[in-house]
């Protein structure tokens, strides 16, 4: 369109091979990045910040997480806020026992302890699969409910089940505003982006996905089931640990067991199919969907000048949803981001048609 | 149905617009002269049966003072209403939202929900708005020096369950009279039904009765296995401290198991009309506390009738006034009223910011002269708080649903803060350590 | 014996665990045979749901998460019109909403989906349940709602002479079990005897086939979701009569999931078989092995039969992948 994205040869398998080989979209990149952690910090007001772009980067780290679990392996889990309240409580009783723990390394922990309960979780994969899989991880969403709300040691032995946590410091840095917040989830969103991007890429991301799309040949040609899928499940829930372990500290503060229920699976779940299954820009195109689409249907009725009683609007929210769910399922299957990518064809060839 | 480009283009531009229209700030707030009450309510959900009644009496009130008295000394109150469906981030959300609005920030907040008490409790030292929780809320928040902005006017889950422990002993002729029996709790699992257990356990080692604990998880709906447990065990008493359709099912079950419904008692949210109407014939017998206001109509819902019903400005079915949680939502709204009447003394006739608001509700001084002159005589019992105590006086009474209304019975409880007050100050310390907050001083603060 | 070790193991120790409360004496046999009643009722309500389920799935291979929603909607439906007519008219229009509800649902949701993976259709029956969720609410209200049917809710004591004290039982149980009954077996001719019924067959077997024979592919589609809009009508009435018609009744009917799994997606009869294994399983898992837990854990509380079923169902799916009475499904490559 502006410019063109062609002539750009490559003499080295590395230069082939990076992650953004058009001159041009290194540049947007970087534009991009330089925007979000040096401009936006400053003009944005606290409310945005706390109820859009903090919820919006810690669930895109969760549908990261769910979506290589789904999109790019192919097992469908409708359970993973169980391991985001892993993580969550793992985080929290690290932090809470052990209180010379840097943040950092609790989150890291904490991943790794919901890795290792996904791992578990996923065994079942070995030998079911597709929508009996789904409704088994359904086992351990409602067991990680009930364990966290039982078990009392989790909670601290505290009374009304609640936990609450102070402000997160990093070296020295304390991170309590709504801002400093939104800085330091920005860097460990795109440090983990970086990851899933690089395994994706790799021979984890291709057994994955050999995986997804004809299991059994894949394991006729000698890719291991059992190393995948566990590796899928291991991973997915590492990212979806941190998150909820984020979820907690940063953007709750407090929360109680019913926070990781059955509605966030679901709404993980919708994350990545509306954004686009097997792509890592659907997730973050799904996370903003669905965090914005509330708010957006709370403020328009507003604008239209339309009185809408809260009950009415919470019903069309709902409808609403519903409706769009199913809108995009059948309008564009494969999510927000291959309309992205059909734009950019787009795009490229305009004023052309073709 | 072909995947033409225009389905695509559509979707494209839905999810554009969407994001443009999104991060777009709000419109400008008016900056008229108003004091502005956020009002967290749920209409929807399991809970609406009980939230709708409440969060009509208290906007009903606000119309009220509003529409009678010109709002509060001159000031018009604004409101806005903001669903949360009892879950504690979308509460959050809410009180975010809500928190900066008006011409100096929210007035006061009633979260209506013990779980959402405890997440913006944490905000409330940051933000400085009275949290205020009629009835309900953390327990140990009565200690205004830890918990300086939360408000549980008029007695908490600690009070309840003492004062219950306290009737059905009198029942059996003496609280010693309580060794060897059995009390089930059946509570509702959150944090609300967990708050009582701490006190009903104290008591527990006092007074030797056996108390079983019987969570009911949300939404509350199943509960045949909880009520064969029952059977099993055979409790002299079942406490109830259910919200939204536990307490119904509650009822149902018992019915259904066979289990007394005199023997049950439940917190002052355990009885309301919504609870007992859906169980029929078979609720008869059954008793709750109720502490402000018991059902009914006084001055207040005459005014009501005459000054918002008339000219159809009400939010509910007429009806529906003078239900008791109509009735306790009207209360809850008239304390908010009064306590900016009171800060409207110290700082002035104009709109207040929350800080100065809490000022207000740490002065309140009403009486029955007072409660006579706004019209609730029968329908609220004096309230007066302070700096130390941000509670008052926890008094309450029983009422038994006969079939057709509540029936109050003589004889006000009182909660015997002997035990209670070494509870409040021990948890509060804990809070205060665990968060690292610095006492007030509140003679420091008075002078 | 050697292929069916791990089920049989399975299936011993379930009724091992089922006999222990009797035979370690923990509780008194009349007691035992009231948990045990209750299991099976709350096991026939759970069959009902599942029964649509299972229906859908084998016609149309949709699994319907709507199932839920669709129960408490025609629930609501039947609650709000008794308000203003004879219950059974009120019972009749409900299920003509249910119909239209069923044509709608196959028109705007599954025709244009038609050959799309099963995730993507599962989760379009997801977005068809928060619609009707919102729906449901905007015309019929949030409060609780009653269905009258008349049969007494107190409970009665029988047996008083062969178990000391009596067991207790409920005539609205009773009264459960009997439609749940009429209900299959009336379905059972309709699918053997009719042609509708056969074709119905037809179309579960292999869509292509039933198509290349004449069977208009799009119209069993509606009728199948109407035959479960009408199941999802006895079970919510049931249900609704039973606990009062209010918005959770969707949530309720989630734990029809691990009755499909334990049964097999596809056949009725393990719906009803599966039911009654989770209803069973689940209150005597409650009632009985709770309080052993709780004791020996120091845990808050019970409440394990929140995920007692879907543990349960997992177990099943470990050692028979297919479901009880489930199709061997054979991977090609």
């Amino acid at each position: 369109m502006l410019y063109r994205e062609n002539g750009q040869f490559k003499s080295t398998y590395v230069s082939d091979q990076q992650m953004l080989p058009i001159l041009q979209d290194r540049v947007l990149m970087a534009l991009l990045l330089a925007f979000a952690f040096g401009v936006v910090p400053f003009v944005i007001s606290d409310y945005v910040f706390l109820s859009l772009l903090i919820p919006f980067l810690i669930l895109t780290l969760a549908a990261i997480g769910l979506n290589l679990l789904v999109g790019y392996c192919g097992q469908i889990s409708i359970g993973h806020a169980a391991f985001m309240a892993v993580g969550a409580y793992a985080a929290y009783n690290l932090a809470l026992r052990i209180p010379q723990l840097n943040f950092i390394v609790v989150l890291v922990l904490a991943g790794l302890i919901a890795a290792m309960v996904g791992m578990l979780f996923g065994i079942p994969s070995l030998r079911i699969k597709g929508l009996y899989l789904a409704v088994a991880t359904l086992a351990a969403q409602f067991f990680m409910d009930w364990l966290f709300a039982r078990v009392k040691w989790f909670t601290n032995y505290s009374s009304s089940g609640s936990v609450s946590t102070a402000p997160i410091e990093l070296l020295g840095w304390k991170v309590d505003t709504p801002a400093e917040k939104y800085v330091f989830l920005l860097g460990v969103l795109v440090v983990f982006t970086l990851i899933a991007k690089n395994l994706v890429r790799g021979h984890i991301g291709r057994e994955w996905m050999a995986m997804r799309d004809m299991d059994v040949a894949a394991e006729v040609i000698g890719i291991r089931p059992v190393y995948a899928k566990l590796t899928a499940f291991a991973v997915s829930s590492f990212y979806v640990g941190v998150a909820g372990a984020l979820w907690g500290f940063v953007h709750l503060g407090s929360w109680e067991p019913l926070a990781f229920n059955l509605n966030v699976s679901l709404n993980l779940l919708f994350m990545i199919i509306i954004g686009g299954m097997g792509s890592l820009l659907g997730s973050y195109f799904g996370a903003a969907f669905i965090v914005a689409l509330p708010i957006l249907l709370n403020q328009v009725p507003a604008w239209i000048g339309v009185p809408v009683s809260t009950a009415m609007a919470s019903h069309l929210e709902f409808m609403i949803f519903g409706a769009l769910i199913v809108f995009f399922l059948i309008v564009e299957p494969h999510g927000l981001a291959r309309l992205w990518a059909i734009g950019k064809e787009k795009l490229r060839l305009w004023p052309f048609p073709h | 149905m072909k995947l033409n480009m225009q389905s695509k283009l559509l979707a494209a531009a839905l999810a554009a617009s969407a994001a443009a229209v999104t991060l777009g700030s709000p419109a400008a707030q008016a900056q008229a002269k108003e004091q502005f009450f956020p009002v967290l309510s749920y209409r929807t959900g399991a809970y609406a049966p009980n939230g709708i009644p409440f969060a009509n009496g208290y906007v009903d009130y606000l119309k009220l003072v509003n529409a009678r008295d010109g709002g509060i000394n001159g000031i018009k109150i604004a409101f806005e209403e903001c669903e949360t469906g009892y879950a504690t981030d979308r509460g959050v959300e809410c009180y975010e939202r809500l928190k900066g609005k008006g011409p100096t920030g929210a007035t006061a907040f009633h979260p209506l929900s013990t779980g959402i008490t405890f997440a913006l409790t944490d905000k409330s030292f940051v933000d400085k708005i009275p949290i205020i929780t009629t009835g309900y809320g953390r327990a140990d928040s009565v200690d205004g020096t830890v918990f300086g902005w939360n408000f549980p006017l008029g007695g908490t889950y600690w009070d309840a369950a003492d004062m219950l422990v306290q009737y059905v002993g009198n029942k059996e002729g003496g609280l010693d009279k309580l060794k060897g029996k059995k009390i089930a709790l059946v509570y509702h699992d959150s944090p609300y039904g967990k708050e009582p257990i701490a006190l009903l356990q104290e008591r527990a080692k006092m007074h030797g009765y056996e108390l079983l604990l019987l969570p009911v998880t949300h939404p509350g709906v199943e509960q045949k296995a909880t009520w064969l447990q029952i059977r099993q065990q055979r409790p002299d008493y079942v406490f109830l401290w259910g919200w939204g359709v536990m307490n119904s099912t509650s009822i149902k079950e018992a019915v259904a198991t066979g289990y007394p419904r005199e023997k049950m008692y439940g917190v002052w949210w355990s009885g309301a009309e919504p609870d007992v109407v859906p169980a029929g014939e078979g609720a008869k017998g059954y008793n709750a506390l109720v502490f402000f206001a018991p059902a009914g109509m006084g001055q207040v819902h005459k005014d009501m009738v005459k000054y918002v019903y008339d000219k159809g400005q009400g939010s509910g079915k007429k009806e529906e006034i003078g239900e008791v949680l109509y009735n306790r939502g009207l209360g809850a709204a008239m304390l908010t009223v009064e306590a900016v009447k009171r800060a409207q003394i110290k700082y002035g006739k104009k709109p207040l910011t929350g800080e100065q608001v809490r000022w207000g509700f740490e002065n309140l001084a009403i009486d029955d002269a007072a409660i006579k002159k706004l019209g609730f005589t029968g329908y609220m019992t004096p309230v007066s708080t302070t700096c130390v105590n941000h509670a008052g006086e926890a008094q309450a009474r029983i009422q038994t649903w006969d079939g057709k209304k509540w029936v109050v019975q003589p004889g006000v409880i009182h909660a015997d803060n002997s035990i209670i007050k070494p509870m409040i100050r021990s948890s509060a310390e804990k809070y205060a350590a665990e968060k690292k907050l610095p006492k007030r001083d509140c003679a420091k603060e008075a002078g | 014996m050697k292929k069916h070790w791990p089920v049989v193991t399975l299936g011993t120790a379930l009724l091992i665990g089922l006999a222990l409360p009797l035979a370690t004496g923990a509780s008194p046999p009349g007691f035992y045979v009231e948990v045990l009643l209750g299991g099976l009722m709350a096991g026939v309500l759970y069959s009902l749901v599942a029964l649509g389920f299972a229906l859908i799935f084998k016609a149309s291979g949709v699994f319907n998460f709507a199932q839920g929603a669709m129960v408490l909607f025609s629930a609501l439906a039947v609650a709000r019109l008794a308000e203003r007519m004879p219950l059974w008219l009120a019972i009749l229009c409900a299920m003509a909403i249910m119909v239209v509800l069923a044509w709608l649902i196959e028109r705007l949701v599954l025709r244009p989906l038609v050959n799309q993976e099963p995730v993507a259709l599962l989760m379009a029956t997801l977005g068809v349940t928060y619609f009707l969720d919102g729906f449901g609410q905007t015309v019929w209200g949030s409060d609780i709602y009653e269905i009258e049917l008349g049969i007494a809710k107190e409970p009665v004591m029988i047996l008083e002479r062969v178990f000391r004290g009596g067991i207790l039982v409920n005539k609205e149980d009773y009264v459960a079990a009997i439609v749940a009954t009429a209900l299959v077996v009336s379905l059972a001719l309709f699918f053997q005897k009719t042609s509708t019924g056969r074709a119905l067959r037809a179309v579960a077997d292999d869509h292509q086939a039933a198509q290349s024979i004449g069977i208009p592919l799009h119209r069993i589609w509606v009728i199948v979701w109407s035959v479960a809009g009408v199941v999802a009508l006895v079970a919510g009435v049931i249900w609704g009569s039973k606990l009062g018609v209010q918005f959770s009744l969707a949530q309720v009917a989630l734990k029809a999931l691990p009755v499909v799994i334990l049964g097999g997606f596809t056949s009725v009869t393990g719906a009803i078989v599966g039911g009654l294994i989770i209803g069973v399983g689940e209150k005597m898992a409650e009632v009985f092995l709770g309080p052993v837990l709780v004791k020996a854990f120091d845990l808050a509380g019970g409440g394990i039969e929140n995920w007692f079923a879907y543990v349960l169902a997992l177990l099943f799916l470990l050692v028979r992948p297919e479901g009880l009475f489930g199709e061997k499904y054979i991977d090609r490559v």
